[in-house]
Order: structure tokens, then sequence, then C-alpha cells
């Protein structure tokens, strides 16, 4: 039973040095968690993530759904945002084209990009963004007034699953914020004109 | 069980280095864990102090003592940050596992003596950026961080643009480096260099423990790193993983927090199953009950701990399916936590049991964590959990674990160790008086909470309504009670220091069969120069 001194310290260095590969793989997994979510979520349509697809190609159901739909402006843009109505009730399956209204009601040109959600996060994996002015960003001048269409279409397989077939309404909710020095705020987490969500 | 036949240990050459490179220069595993349990201590102190706080503040509705309800939220921060980062882990786990995880195993010391001072010293300097955040600006016009020990953003990111919340993530980082390399200095120390014939499976129960938190601690604080980095970031340099503006989500971070923070609360408990198992044998004369499915439930606890981390996130919206599964996999806990209590009282079971003051402190430890433990199971429901999110039911459940469990069991390790630490003996009638204030103490303070959280009142607030007074004022007068206990507990440290009466090398019998009683009353500065041999018994035979 007698273990050499060099060979316990041997054996005790390979022993720290997995432990230290252990931590060095768990930190890269965290930091691999954040592009992983990110995907997850555009994937499956997670926490309220719109998928975002081609023109719908489905049969159309006779179900109908109401969607809402919500429009903020976050502190610092000095932007009016409205949607042309406040919901409109969408047959499942068949493309729908909302248009939204945005005026600059400042004095200087300014940049903002749109983040957008559903409620209740569960429908996200059945709304499906053909076309949406939040997938870039926009520049206006003092004054003017643009409208930006989203075409969508909801999945008629929202009836299907349990867990939203009892849903009859859900609100699509944006906010538009001000992208910094011409640089969106988005691109830092990921490429602009890459993001699907 | 095993038991030593040889335990060498050579007087003549024990020495001790001067003063300064004794204490600051430490090496030596025992010199380390006293510095550790040394800090708890302090710490302790502070984060009580916060608590009285936070409890003279709830004595009554309206504001008496905080004129700005943000300095509340900081005391409440700050009591929970100090309590579980910089006391209860560094006494558990630096304290006493470091003192008896080498003496237990028959190892003259950790595998990396200098890496376990820069542990040390790393938690010291979270410990000082902590107290540094406590002291600059926060959210606007009020200084300290006032997140909660969650730190959720956006309330830590755009609601604290000071930099106080920078200096409790760097608390952070520096006592998470110090805790990766103490853990890593365990793994290393159980797997190397347990003594000739102690096999794993002959191993005692509390460097069992200590194996299991050791790998908690090495898989769950990187993630914990990895997260609040990303909270540093974002709140200093641009980036937006937890920000929408940047599209970014704030639920991202509290999956990676709560992957940290479940095994988290097993680090912290772990280490008193563990400690708990040696005293309920020592003190019932008889070995461990189930000592193989002890250690392989303390295993199994680790391991669902893991999966079970969004049972904290039940209203972020996940998904029916999610949240059954969350609550199956929670309630799975409940099985091997059961083996170990039931496994405690089956030991006691038929047993000569003393009712010493260590023993007192164990044997309320298992009446209350299992209190603790029965509204864990009730927390688990995710439709009950709708109503009971951040009541105060949860902060009654959570002190029932961790101040009535993990805080009882330090104290059962102090009066239970105290004399092979010190060679001085604590008067068994200062811990037996001070269980039973704490006890009372804790009880009259945490168990009205629980009535508080079923009537609505939510966590994390300064001022409640009227109809909340009563049990509030029953909480504050049990935290009276519990502090009073703290008192008999100073007093029955200086009366063993003052005494001229010396602790026996075993000084609590023929129960006491861990390798640390064959050593001398306190230890010598290096033991085990030659190594004891572990070999089977067989009219201990399990």
């Amino acid at each position: 039973m007698t273990v050499s001194r060099n060979e316990t310290q041997k054996k005790a260095r390979t022993t720290a040095l997995a432990c230290l590969g252990l931590v060095v793989g768990m930190t890269a997994l965290a930091f691999a968690f954040v592009p992983l979510y990110d995907l997850f979520c555009k994937a499956t349509g997670y926490d309220g993530t719109p998928l975002r697809g081609a023109a719908a190609s489905g049969a159309i159901s006779q179900d109908t759904m109401v969607v809402h739909f919500d429009t903020n402006v976050a502190p610092g843009l000095p932007w009016r945002f409205v949607a042309e109505t406040p919901q409109v009730e969408a047959q499942l399956g068949a493309t729908k084209t909302v248009f939204f209204r945005v005026t600059n009601t400042g004095t200087v040109p300014s940049t903002g990009i749109a983040t957008f959600n559903l409620q209740p996060g569960l429908t996200g994996g059945y709304f499906v963004k053909v076309q949406c002015f939040c997938f870039n960003e926009q520049t206006l001048q003092p004054g003017e007034t643009m409208d930006f269409p989203v075409v969508f279409y909801l999945e008629p397989g929202i009836k299907t699953d349990s867990n939203t077939r009892d849903l009859t309404e859900m609100t699509l909710s944006y906010t538009y914020f001000a992208s910094k020095n011409g640089q969106p705020q988005a691109a830092l987490a990921t490429p602009a004109g890459t993001r699907a969500n | 069980m095993a038991q030593a036949v040889t335990a060498g240990h050579d007087h003549a050459h024990d020495h001790t280095p001067p003063f300064f490179q004794r204490w600051f220069n430490s090496t030596n595993h025992k010199d380390i864990g006293t510095l550790y349990l040394l800090f708890a201590f302090s710490a302790g102190i502070v984060g009580a102090f916060l608590s009285f706080g936070i409890r003279m503040e709830m004595e009554a509705p309206g504001l008496q003592y905080f004129s700005n309800p943000q300095t509340y939220n900081v005391f409440v921060t700050g009591h929970g940050l100090i309590m579980v980062f910089f006391m209860v882990m560094p006494a558990l786990i630096g304290g006493f596992g470091n003192w008896f995880v080498p003496l237990m195993i028959g190892a003259p010391d950790m595998a990396f003596p200098r890496m376990n001072n820069i542990s040390f010293w790393l938690t010291v300097a979270g410990f000082m950026s902590l107290v540094c955040s406590l002291f600059v600006e926060g959210a606007p016009g009020a200084v300290g961080a006032g997140t909660g020990w969650t730190v959720y953003p956006p309330l830590s990111t755009a609601g604290h643009p000071g930099p106080a919340v920078d200096f409790a993530i760097f608390a952070l980082h520096l006592s998470g480096a110090g805790s990766i390399l103490g853990a890593i200095n365990f793994i290393t120390t159980i797997l190397n260099m347990r003594a000739p014939g102690m096999t794993l499976h002959k191993m005692p129960l509390f460097a069992w423990s200590m194996l299991v938190t050791a790998f908690l601690l090495l898989l769950s604080l990187p993630v914990l790193a990895g997260a609040i980095t990303m909270l540093l970031t974002d709140r200093n340099f641009g980036t937006t993983f937890f920000d929408p503006a940047g599209g970014g989500d704030p639920i991202l971070y509290q999956h990676l927090f709560w992957f940290f923070g479940h095994p988290e609360v097993y680090i912290m408990i772990l280490p008193a199953f563990g400690i708990v198992s040696h005293i309920i044998s020592t003190f019932s004369r008889k070995p461990v009950f189930g000592y193989l499915a002890m250690a392989y439930a303390m295993v199994a606890i680790g391991v669902v701990g893991f999966v079970v981390w969004a049972h904290h996130m039940y209203t972020v919206g996940l998904t029916l399916q999610t949240q059954s599964y969350f609550v199956f996999a929670t309630m799975v806990i409940a099985v091997p936590t059961g083996v170990k209590i039931f496994s405690w009282i089956a030991t006691m079971w038929g047993g000569s049991i003393r009712f010493t003051a260590a023993m007192h402190w164990a044997v309320g430890f298992v009446f209350l964590f299992t209190v603790g433990g029965v509204t864990g199971v009730i927390l688990a429901n995710a439709a009950v959990d709708r109503y009971l999110h951040d009541t105060y039911y949860v902060v009654a459940h959570f002190h029932y674990v961790l101040s009535l469990g993990a805080v009882f069991i330090i104290f059962a390790g102090i009066y239970y160790w105290f004399p092979k630490m010190t060679g001085r003996i604590i008067p068994e009638w200062a811990g037996k008086l001070h269980f039973w204030l704490a006890f009372i103490g804790a009880n009259v303070l945490f168990f009205p909470m629980h009535f508080l959280g079923l009537a609505g009142m939510p966590r994390r607030y300064a001022d409640y309504p009227e109809a909340f007074a009563g049990w509030h004022w029953v909480a504050t007068m049990g935290g009276h009670i519990f502090a009073l206990g703290m008192v008999v507990f100073v007093i029955g440290v200086v009366l063993a220091f003052r005494s001229k009466e010396r602790a026996a090398d075993n000084p609590w019998g023929e129960g006491a069969t861990t390798l640390e009683w064959t050593l001398s009353s306190p230890p010598p500065f290096h033991q085990y120069e030659t190594l004891p041999v572990i070999v089977d018994e067989p009219s201990h035979a399990h």
C-alpha cells in the first residue's frame, strides 16, 4: 500500500486538471446557451417568439382567432406608432396583412428598430410572419410618416395543440427602440438582416 | 464500520510557524478551516445585523427605520448574499470541510495547500467587494444594490445605473472563483489521498457529502459566473444578452441563474447532511443506518438537483408540459431526501441516545428540515405556486431549510467538534440553552411567515397593510429570542477558553468512530505522518 509521493502528486494533478476542464466546459456552456436559447426560441416559437416563414400554403380552416395589436415606443425615440386597426379576426391558414403607421414627431432624423412578442407565449409556434417591418431598422426624417405592412398567417395546428386549442385570441406586441449611432442595438446580439424572430 | 488500527502522529516534530506566517500565508488545512470559521462568524454578524434591520422595520406597518424603501431592499439583498456566500458556504464547506475532510480520510493535508489559501483570501476579497457595494450608488438616489440575491435584469441593469451592482457582481465572481478552487481541492484530496484501505464505500459520510458538494460547485458556479458576466457587459459594455431592446431576453438570465441557484441550495445543505449523520451516529452509539443508501441518496440529490431549476420560474410562461415535468422532477427529490430523514431516525431507533448539546441541534435539525422539506413539496406544485410565488410562504420555506437547517448544523458541528478543534469544552448547559433559545426563537420567527404568505404578504416590501401586522410582530419577537441565543453561544465560547478544563482525545466515547477522534485534541499541527490503515472490523460489519 505504499504509493510514492511523486505518483500521488501526479494523480492529484490529473484530477485537478480534469476538474478544471469541467469548470471551463461549464463556463463555455453558459455562454453557448445564449445563441442556443435564441435558436431554440426561433425554431419552436418558445416564449412568444413568432416564426418566420414563406406565404401560407396549407389548407384554410373555418376557425378564426382574434389578433390584437399593441404598439409601444421606448423612451428616447420621438415617434408615434399605431396599428391601422386595434385587432383583426384571422382565419387559420389564411394570409393577413396589417399596416402600422409610424411618424417621427421629433426635429431630427432618427432610426429605430422594433422588437416584438406574442402573448400568450404559447402561441408563438403558430404565428408565422411572412413579411415584417421589424426585420429591418427604419430611418425617418423629421415629420415623416410611413406605413409598414406586417404579413402573417396562423398555423391551423394551433387548434389541435392541447396547450393552445382553448385560446380564442392573442396579442402581438411591438416596441420601437432607438438605434444607437446608426448601429442598431440588435446588431450587437445577432447581425441585422439575419434576425428572424 | 471501518476502524483505524494505527493512527501515527509524531509530536516531536510539531512546530507551528510564527503568527503572520501561520495565519496570513497559511497552508495548513486546520488553520485555513479555522480562518474560514472565524470569517463566516464575522460575515454572519454583518448578515444578522442586516436581518435585524429587516425585522425591526417589519415589526409594524408603515416606515419606521427606513426613510427610503430602496434601502430596505438593499438590506434584504445584502442579507441574502452574505448569508449564502459568506456565512453558510464558508462555514460548512471552507470551515468544517477543510478541518475534517483530511482528518476523516486519513490525509496529512489538502492536496493543494497553497491553493487552499488562495480560496480563502478570494472569499474575503469577495466579501470586501460586497461591503463596498453597500456604500456606493445603486438605484438612482440610493446607495447599495437592491436587486435581491437573484440579481434579475432589468432591475439589476436598467434599474441600478450606479456601480453598486458591479461591486456585488465582482463579489460573486471572487467568492465563486474561491469556491471553485476549493472544490477542485476537495475532489483531488478525496479521490487521491484517502488512507490505505479506505475505499470510497468506507469513507465517512461527511467526506461523501463534501465530494458531492464539490462536484455541484464545479458544475453550477461557472454558469453563475457566465450569467453575471453577461450582466456586467450588459451594464457596462452595451451588450444586450438580457435586454429586449437589442434582441436579448431577461428570462434567459433566470434560466442561467436558477441552473446555478437550485444546485446552490443543495451545496448549502449537503455538508449539513454529512455532519448530522456523524452526530446522530455518535450519540446513538450506533453506526449510521443504511450507510450506502445515505451516500448514494446524496449523489441522487446532487444529480436530480440539476434538472429542476425552472420550479423557481413557474410564472414566466412555461408550457403546461414543461411545468408538469418540473413539478414531477422536483418531487422526485423528496425520495432520496426521505431516505436520509428515515435513516437518521432509524439510526436513533434502539440506540443508546445521549442528549448532548450537539445531539439537541442535530435532532432539532432533522425535525425542522423536514418541516422545510414539506413546504418545499407544496411549493413544487406549479398550480399552488401561482398563488404562493414571491410571498412570505417562500421566505418561510427557505428559512426552514437554511436558517433552521444549515445554520442549526453549523452550530451542531461547532458543539460536536469544538473539543477536537480547540481542546476546550463549551459547557453543555450553554449549548443546550443556546439550542432551546434558537429553536423556539427561529420557530416563532419563521412559522408565522407561512400564515403571512398564505394571506398574500409579498416578499421584499418595506411596508404592508395593517392586516399583516400581528404575525409580523410575532416574527420580530422570535428574532429577538434567536438573537439572545447567539449571546449565550458567545458566552459559552468565552467560558470554554477561560476554563482550565481540557478535552480528551475522544470526549464522546465509543460512538465516535471516525478518524479525527484517534488524534489528540486539538490535533497536532501536522497529523498522520504515518498514514492510518483502515481494516474491516467484523463486529461492526454492516
